[in-house]
């Protein structure tokens, strides 16, 4: 520890060197990286949209899934309130980040959905057989489980009623107990249920329903303020404010 | 110069003799946090291996330029700036664990372990040998990490890295996972039981009664 090493001027001149050599360290990883980076946060959304889609066993390695996805799928745009297509608003269109703007932002009202705004306009996929009829519609689905927010795919049928899969992609519900949205045995209770009756929304999520009702999901177990979430979303999004109207028009058989 | 004895001391003493859990018990958050499942102990292991590593490294080479009056900040600065690199690398190599991971990458910044060993190693010594500390001691955490992510993924879940071992009744299977591991504080129950393990090993680092 000489004297000299405390003077003002060296004090400030090594942090100054110092603070420059990691500046350029950070900023050079973040630019360099970035490509790569973006590449992976849309195959995470692809792989998780064609796994709602049921195809995703069928892609076994990266190229694949993008390749499958560019293939077989199309992603459409939504106004909720007429629940006719409209044209991309903009390049980079994202309707979580739309629904905070005064452009897109649409108040949701009374309900327990968990979630304040909503976009005016949704994004929804199709995905294609092999003879490019629509086999399914995706719609992406959101509201409040145990803790937070809980984003998913509904994937539907193209008689725009029938429930193929639930998939979540992105929560915070307790490992274990509200989680198990995740597990394949739930998940596949989906398979077949039936979203409306009569024109109403029926589906529901309940204790100790048997399979045979096409209206009810049995309800996880140790987690029935998630299981409610799922219900609450599920009726929010079928409902006359989400989807309702774009799937009783059925614009994609036209 | 440093000869082959000190060498090992540095590299594996930290893993039992002088554990930075075990026995300093520092970086104990993201040893709570993230050991659910082993998959992601085992990056979060090699995430703070790489970051205590360099930053020693480097903190040991300009060691005598560093004022000793903003030394913290300096050693921050190196640090922070090493782990968004890593975190950085991640994303881009392993996206679906940088998710897992979430904020305890950049939490790094702030585990005392890369802090105390750059203050109490790196500060006094030559770069080799810190770089060495630096990785002995990313031993000493991952060794933690390991054997209460395996502990934790094994009897919490059925699985390890994924693979079922026990078949949950959940399943169809006959295991029912223990609900109380899966959740973050039944860490300290297993580093506790870890740190009584080692002590009953090793005597010498039980501390006095006051």
């Amino acid at each position: 520890m000489s004297a000299k090493k405390e003077t003002l001027g060296k004090t400030v001149g090594v942090v100054v060197a110092v603070c420059f050599v990691c500046s350029i360290v950070v900023s050079s990883a973040a630019v360099g990286l970035r490509s790569l980076q973006q590449e992976n946060a849309a195959l995470d959304k692809k792989s998780n949209v064609l796994s709602a889609a049921g195809l995703l066993d069928e892609a076994t390695d990266k190229s694949d899934i993008a390749a499958m996805y560019d293939a077989l799928v199309v992603e459409k745009f939504v106004d909720l309130s007429s629940g006719e297509y409209v044209d991309k608003p903009s390049e980079d269109f994202d309707m979580y980040k739309a629904a905070k703007t005064d452009e897109f932002g649409v108040e949701v009202g009374k309900s327990n959905v968990g979630f304040k705004q909503r976009s005016s306009i949704a994004m929804v996929y199709h995905i294609k057989d092999e003879s490019g009829d629509v086999s399914r519609i995706i719609l992406p689905v959101h509201g409040s489980g145990l803790w937070d927010l809980m984003y998913g795919f509904l994937a539907l049928d193209s008689d725009g009623q029938t429930i193929r899969e639930l998939i979540y992609y992105q929560h915070k519900e307790t490992p274990g107990l509200g989680a198990e949205i995740l597990n394949p045995a739930w998940q596949q209770k989906w398979d077949g249920k039936r979203l409306f009756k009569d024109g109403e929304v029926a589906i529901t999520v309940r204790k100790n329903v048997g399979n045979d009702n096409p209206y009810a999901v049995d309800g996880l177990s140790g987690a029935t303020l998630t299981s409610n979430g799922v219900e609450n979303t599920l009726v929010y999004w079928a409902g006359p404010n989400g989807f309702g109207t774009y799937l009783k028009n059925q614009s994609w058989k036209s | 110069m440093a000869d082959t004895k000190e060498m090992k001391k540095a590299l594996f003493g930290p893993v039992v003799d002088s554990n930075p859990i075990a026995l300093h018990v520092l970086g104990i958050c993201s040893a709570l946090a993230i050991t659910t499942k082993l998959e992601t102990a085992l990056v979060m292991s090699l995430a703070l291996t790489v970051v205590c590593a360099f930053s020693n490294l480097f903190i040991s080479l300009i060691r005598n330029q560093i004022p000793s009056s903003v030394r913290i900040i300096v050693q921050m600065t190196i640090i922070a700036s090493l782990v968004i690199v890593v975190d950085q690398v991640l994303k881009a190599y392993s996206y679906e664990i940088s998710k897992q991971l979430s904020v305890f990458v950049g939490l790094i910044i702030t585990n005392c372990i890369v802090m105390g060993r750059a203050e109490a190693y790196a500060m006094k010594s030559p770069p080799f040998m810190s770089f060495l500390d630096g990785i002995g001691n990313g031993l000493g955490y991952s060794f933690i990490l390991i054997v209460i992510g395996i502990v934790k993924e094994l009897f919490g879940f059925g699985t390890l890295l994924g693979y079922t071992i026990l078949p949950l009744v959940q399943n169809g299977g006959w295991y029912t996972g223990n609900g109380l591991l899966i959740l973050p504080f039944s860490s300290f129950i297993l580093i506790g039981l870890m740190i009584w393990a080692i002590r009953v090993a090793r005597p010498e680092q039980v501390e006095p009664k006051e």
